[in-house]
């Protein structure tokens, strides 16, 4: 079974308890339409299960096939840094057909962070590592595309509607 | 080619790794000879376009940097024609060979066992061949599976220095 090599950790980005029955890792691309998907049932994954799941977001964009998923990626790292991680990923998702440098700038205005820092960290390429340690993090443990998903540590290859998904973390719950 | 008789399972570990000459290009062709004296990677596949294949050439084509630094090549087969390859690279921006196992269809697939009989394709078989021809490392994946690349690059990273 494939596994996730690298343990949820202080460098994730996480929603819900850390001491959940439940740990949901996404491997995810901003650009990816699959993704996009994915992002509404995951929403309505954490609401369903409430404190007895955590989630966590991990880069893996396929910057080859989508030119801007590794800005998208940058963009939620920078913010990520600046203590708004998950209002960045939100809004990215909930802008994918929009994404590039004029959404970025516009997405770090509306959360009241610094647009020039933004432009000059995507410049600088500041966060790039931290994105391709996600993204060959992702390699090792099997990720094969997006979304991947690992539900505590074992690989979810079934689909990933909600039916499907919640019942995967049901009955992780009650192992 | 050696014989009529396709084998049933592909080749495993330690087995020589079957030579081959194919067109990557419809005036070149590339011989697995030719790239003696570095690890490669062979990653067979039933087709070009099919869904699960494009994420799984997509996915190599992002670890191509990882590859390289084991110095090994990394080459996609499938029975599809150089045409149909090259517009397919070309749509997915693939920066790394595709060769045609097209005339006589399969032939080098059926030599390493990664031919599907009854439907005329490649099986999505993963070879890694050591710097001296010897296959190293070798996965059939189900054919509806993206197979990744972890199994890969682990045994690259096993590979004798």
């Amino acid at each position: 079974m494939t596994t996730l090599k690298i343990p949820v950790g202080p460098n994730d980005h996480s929603e819900g308890p850390d001491n959940a029955p439940v740990t949901l890792v996404e491997y995810g691309d901003y650009q990816c339409p699959y993704c996009g998907e994915a992002y509404p049932i995951v929403k309505a994954i954490q609401k369903a299960f409430g404190k007895k799941l955590r989630f966590v977001f991990r880069n893996f964009p396929l910057g080859e096939m989508h030119p801007h998923a590794e800005s998208a990626a940058e963009t939620a790292e920078f913010a990520a840094a600046n203590g708004k991680f998950w209002q960045m990923h939100d809004a990215l998702y909930e802008n994918q057909e929009q994404l590039g440098g004029p959404l970025y700038l516009e997405l770090a205005g509306s959360l009241g962070l610094p647009a020039a820092a933004l432009r000059k960290a995507l410049e600088d390429g500041t966060y790039r590592e931290k994105v391709r340690a996600d993204f060959m993090g992702g390699v090792k443990s099997g990720v094969n595309g997006t979304p991947s998903f690992f539900i505590n540590g074992h690989r979810h290859d079934a689909s990933f509607d909600f039916e499907t998904l919640s019942a995967a973390i049901e009955a992780a719950v009650g192992k | 080619m050696p014989g009529s008789q396709a084998p049933v399972s592909i080749l495993p570990p330690g087995t020589a790794a079957p030579d081959f000459a194919l067109h990557v290009t419809p005036d070149q062709t590339l011989s697995l000879r030719e790239l003696r004296g570095k690890p490669v990677i062979l990653a067979f596949y039933p087709a070009d376009w099919s869904p699960v294949c494009g994420d799984q050439m997509a996915l190599y084509n992002e670890i191509l940097p990882e590859f390289h630094k084991f110095d090994a090549t990394i080459l996609g087969i499938s029975v599809d024609g150089v045409w149909c390859h090259s517009a397919f690279a070309r749509e997915r921006k693939l920066h790394f060979p595709l060769l045609a196992d097209f005339e006589p269809k399969g032939g080098v697939a059926r030599q390493y066992g990664a031919y599907r009989q009854a439907e005329g394709i490649c099986e999505r078989a993963l070879f890694v061949i050591d710097k001296n021809g010897t296959i190293a490392w070798s996965y059939c994946s189900p054919v509806a599976v993206n197979p990744g690349a972890d199994g890969i690059l682990e045994a690259l990273e096993s590979l004798p220095k």
